[in-house]
């Protein structure tokens, strides 16, 4: 087996908006040799400030959802009382509520039910305009099995790691949830993206504790950390009680939204953010080497 | 009536106007779905009077009458069970409760027993005359829906029920909107909160749930939002402005309308909207 020579490094956050995309991209400026990918496959957002060049989407399945054939049914209802999911009523399907157990296909005694494989999303493809390979998905609105789609893009985008490759970065979903373990399986080292709110705080330590079940090393930023010292001081707190390192902190900044409007990332908008930049992710490359 | 707060992308706002309404209008329940990160407790300040613990199902196997058949193994979509060669496995964080194993089982040998994978809490808010009422979801369990399903039974009949939405437009998110009476979707001025705000308005159109839109943080400079809105005939109920003030109140669970005059009239207002919209379609 080849050794593996790349880092795999995951963005997550718990709450929403914390600056997840925002710290992946600009990062993803500075380094070469890598291979981008968006894990919020229900809300990608990287690629509008990364900008890819999209050259092929891939039809995504992910499962199977059950349909009535309505010629062979004799109404016995059996069906319905067995779905957990509430997902047959008046001897159709609701294919929203549907999770694909497949109860009601066995059970069924007219065998009236079968599966019907269920496209859920597409996955892409693309480069950067330096060539580095990108990609992101588009998860169908409302859609299940989000968790799965993550570990399909992740496979595929980790087939074009080369003996060149340097960096895997992944920018995870929220929450902590499916999708986000899905994110998490195989990384080196994950950074926690937080803010100094109450509630960005709160979420942080629900992610810290679901990190410690699977032991990955982590680091956290602090995002818009003047906006609550406060609740900067007990993060820092937590963190030295957990013998980890604050990558970086980063003050409320206009610069963060501006930059989005304009479609760049705040490494490319802002000069002045720069040198915070190269600091964090020194930070964050002396962890991965010392870990 | 019930009315969900839901945005695609995190951190626009939704908790933060949810909550935001059910302090300014009388007769409020404040029910908070993103049961794995939730927030509302932080800016309601309940005082629970009730946390009840919600139970998944799980598969248990009396080893004694188990003969290793493979039937629940065969059965199970999801790959929940494992055949170990001399007993039947279970990884429980896998299993969706559907109970396929159990009822195949030639030797009815498998019962199914709850397990603990979450919480509903219940309790009046101390900062506003709301009732408060949310899930939390132990954390490493994968599947948020069963909970976010327990939780939308609290809603009360008769009060204004206003359901805090998980970010995103997967399946946690169609369970908690599925049903309202009216979405409110909060966005932000940046090409992140348009882009997801036309993902989640998607799935409002599939689920057949009528929509209206917020916009927080709101910079005069970005125009596509109100642009799209207007092109697509999309009802704008209210602009929030970019104000630093705010996220600082907010950061320290603090609802801006218990600061703002003009927030707390916003959000009466929003409602009105939606009400007048609602009563003029049951007309028809």
């Amino acid at each position: 087996m080849i050794e593996k020579k790349y880092r795999q490094v995951v963005f997550l956050s718990g709450k929403g908006g914390t600056g997840k995309t925002s710290f992946a991209a600009s990062f993803s400026n500075l380094l070469e040799n890598k291979i981008i990918v968006d894990c919020d496959v229900d809300a990608a957002n990287l690629y509008l400030v990364l900008n890819p060049y999209i050259k092929s989407g891939t039809k995504y399945f992910s499962g199977i959802k059950a349909e009535i054939d309505a010629s062979k049914c004799n109404q016995c209802g059996l069906c319905e009382e067995l779905c957990r999911f509430d997902a047959i009523k008046d001897y159709t399907v609701d294919k929203i509520s549907c999770e694909g157990c497949g109860f009601c296909v066995r059970a069924c005694p007219q065998k009236a039910i079968d599966y019907n494989l269920n496209a859920s999303g597409y996955y892409y493809e693309g480069n950067l305009e330096d060539g580095t390979p990108f990609f992101y998905s588009n998860l169908k609105p409302g859609e299940g099995n989000s968790g799965k789609l993550v570990s399909v893009l992740k496979s595929e985008a980790l087939k074009k790691v080369d003996e060149n490759t340097e960096w895997v970065i992944i920018d995870g979903p929220p929450g902590i949830g499916c999708p986000v373990n899905a994110s998490l399986a195989g990384s080196d080292f994950i950074v926690m993206v937080t803010e100094a709110t109450s509630s960005g705080f709160h979420d942080l330590k629900r992610l810290i504790n679901l990190i410690k079940i699977f032991e990955f090393p982590y680091g956290i930023i602090i995002n818009k950390y003047d906006l609550n010292e406060e609740v900067t001081e007990s993060i820092k707190k937590l963190a030295e009680e957990n013998s980890i390192s604050i990558l970086g902190m980063v003050p409320y900044e206009q610069d963060f939204i501006r930059s989005l409007q304009e479609g760049k990332t705040v490494y490319e908008y802002s000069p002045k953010m720069r040198e915070q930049f190269k600091e964090m992710w020194s930070n964050i490359n002396l962890q991965i080497k010392y870990q | 009536m019930i009315i969900s707060v839901s945005s695609g992308k995190g951190g626009t706002g939704k908790t933060t106007v949810a909550t935001s309404i059910a302090v300014s209008i009388a007769n409020s329940v404040y029910i908070d779905c993103d049961v794995e990160e939730p927030n509302g407790h932080i800016l309601l300040k309940p005082e629970y009077t009730s946390v009840t613990p919600y139970k998944k199902l799980l598969p248990e196997i009396d080893t004694e009458k188990c003969t290793l058949c493979n039937k629940c193994v065969e059965v199970c979509e999801f790959n929940a069970l494992m055949n170990a060669g001399n007993e039947i496995i279970l990884f429980d964080e896998l299993c969706h409760s559907c109970g396929a194993c159990a009822y195949f089982c030639p030797e009815k040998c498998i019962t199914e027993v709850g397990k603990v994978m979450g919480y509903v809490r219940k309790g009046k808010s101390t900062t506003g005359d709301v009732e408060f009422i949310d899930g939390i979801l132990n954390i490493g369990e994968e599947t948020a829906t069963p909970l976010i399903k327990e939780v939308k039974k609290q809603t009360i009949p008769g009060k204004i029920n206003i359901v805090d939405s998980p970010p995103g437009t997967a399946c946690s998110m169609v369970e908690t909107v599925r049903e309202s009476d009216f979405c409110i979707l909060v966005t932000e001025s940046s090409p992140f909160g348009l882009s997801d705000l036309k993902l989640a308005i998607d799935v409002l159109k599939i689920i057949n749930v009528p929509f209206g839109v917020v916009i927080n943080k709101y910079d005069e400079r970005y125009k596509a939002t109100e642009e799209y809105l207007k092109e697509n005939d999309i009802l704008l109920l209210s602009k929030i402005g970019i104000d630093k003030k705010i996220a600082e109140d907010y950061s320290r669970g603090i609802i801006p309308v218990l600061k703002s005059e003009k927030i707390r009239k916003d959000m009466i207002e929003i409602v009105e909207k939606i009400n007048s919209l609602i009563n003029s379609k049951q007309k028809v």
